[in-house]
């Protein structure tokens, strides 16, 4: 009895949602969707500091949160922002919950077949750090030096191939052994991400981490569904324009503590 | 499903790891016991005035975790310019916490000691020092070396989280080849293996050295 009555509500549940499950059909003009709505729906990253975080009044800050906000400044359009996380950021944009991924994506050849991206707007790379005092300029400037990295990252495995013999190369657990290794002196050099870089300089440390040299770099795009080129064209506008008047390498300082790489 | 062709690239890996962490628990047990030993002479016996400062040692040590005291020496100690390579943290910091726990087995040791065996001493004309090392702490020891024997081995096993300040024992030898290839069964398989070879052999030494020390048997 009780299990009947608890069944036909379920299913009277999930017929009432079906309709929200299904996908809106992609709109043929994003562009004229975002001017008719008069918001910019999109998705921010919201546990990926300096990207996207929440503050301590809970609002939503960060790159991405201040670039969404230029853009949709520059259409003349309020801002929605819509946060997500690593995994489902594509899915938000392919089931047409928001109209861009501005949420520190990087490009690939797997995304690149189901999303279009705009010009890089982020610069995301792996690289060398030390303190200015610190001559190095190449891998093999590395030699009898002590390099502290994350264990099994990125730049540990390009490290340990590029990095001569007698470099000493210190691996630690997580990020934030890495940092507190520099910040203590047990290492004179990282091989870690710009981003953790710029969250050691958040600190005002008495040693700097400086980009000596790149390891990898993949900078951010802002993704945005196949087929809309005039919402593509729109943003490539907008992101070049903020590269030429300054607004984005005052973005870059605010939260990477670094300009933007000319080569972005 | 497993697959164990990575030992042939990163045996030398392995085997350095096994000499680290060796090499930790020699220098850690010998000098953690000698430690733990004069901690118990002076709680139980030595100077009044020395007494809170070895107790306050001791109960920090003994009611703090491990890695927290590691992390303290290893990433805390240099802005008070003590600056340390991670194997000579990872060391100090076993030394600390073995003292810290030998020093209360010890103790028992000696407290269990009857009184007739201190008078005894100083009937024979022994210096107080003497009476110390023939007539109290040789029986003391080997009435707890089962316990001290099972401490030592807690802190071997133990410094397994050595590896979280990059100090390369047999921890970080699993980690690290864990995450080049990505074969977490096999990597922790072996590791543990070894682990557990070492625990037996390391209680094997550790008998063999008590009844080398206590070559008389006790009444037990």
């Amino acid at each position: 009895m009780k299990r009947r009555q608890f069944l036909l509500t379920l299913g009277a549940a999930v017929m009432m949602m079906t309709p929200m499950l299904v996908p809106k059909a992609a709109q043929a003009d994003a562009l004229a969707d975002i001017t008719a709505r008069g918001t910019l729906r999109v998705a921010v990253p919201q546990d990926f500091p300096p990207f996207g975080s929440v503050g301590t009044d809970m609002a939503p800050m960060g790159y991405d949160i201040d670039m969404a906000n230029l853009i949709a400044e520059k259409l003349g359009v309020k801002t929605e922002l819509v946060p997500v996380t690593s995994a489902n950021r594509i899915p938000y944009l392919q089931t047409n919950k928001v109209d861009l991924v501005i949420s520190s994506l990087g490009k690939n050849a797997e995304r690149e077949a189901v999303i279009d991206f705009s010009k890089p707007y982020a610069p995301f790379f792996n690289g060398v750090f030390a303190p200015e005092s610190v001559a190095v300029a190449k891998a093999e400037d590395l030699s009898g030096k002590t390099v502290g990295v994350t264990r099994g990252a990125i730049e540990d495995l390009e490290l340990t191939k590029i990095a001569t013999g007698d470099t000493v190369i210190k691996r630690y657990e997580d990020n934030n052994g890495t940092i507190s290794a520099f910040l203590s002196g047990q290492v004179e050099v990282v091989a870690t991400g710009n981003v953790v870089a710029a969250a050691i300089l958040a600190k005002n440390p008495p040693k700097r981490p400086e980009l000596k040299f790149l390891i990898k770099n993949s900078p951010c795009y802002i993704g945005l569904n196949k087929n809309e080129p005039a919402l593509l064209e729109k943003v490539n506008a907008v992101i070049a324009s903020a590269k030429s008047d300054g607004s984005l390498t005052s973005i870059a300082q605010k939260w990477l503590g670094a300009g933007i790489p000319a080569d972005l | 499903m497993f697959d164990y062709a990575w030992l042939a690239q990163y045996w030398p890996v392995l085997l350095k790891g096994i000499l680290v962490t060796i090499q930790l628990i020699t220098v850690g047990a010998a000098a953690g016991i000698a430690l733990g030993i004069a901690c118990a002479w002076v709680r139980s016996l030595g100077p009044k005035w020395l007494r809170p400062a070895v107790t306050a040692y001791v109960e920090l040590i003994r009611n703090t975790p491990f890695l927290i005291q590691l992390f303290f020496i290893f990433f805390g100690l240099p802005s008070l310019g003590l600056q340390m390579s991670e194997f000579q943290a990872a060391n100090l910091a076993m030394i600390i916490n073995l003292g810290a726990y030998s020093c209360e087995i010890i103790r028992a040791g000696i407290q269990a000691t009857p009184r007739g065996q201190f008078e005894a001493g100083a009937s024979l004309a022994m210096t107080p020092f003497e009476t110390f090392r023939h007539v109290i702490l040789v029986p003391s020891l080997q009435r707890i070396w089962p316990a001290l024997c099972s401490q030592v081995i807690i802190v071997m096993l133990g410094s397994s989280v050595v590896s979280q300040i990059a100090a390369e024992d047999l921890t970080f030898a699993a980690n690290f080849i864990q995450s080049r290839t990505f074969r977490a069964f096999e990597a922790y398989f072996v590791s543990t293996a070894i682990y557990l070879v070492l625990a037996i052999l390391l209680r094997q030494v550790l008998i063999a050295a008590g009844s080398f020390i206590f070559p008389r048997r006790s009444g037990r």
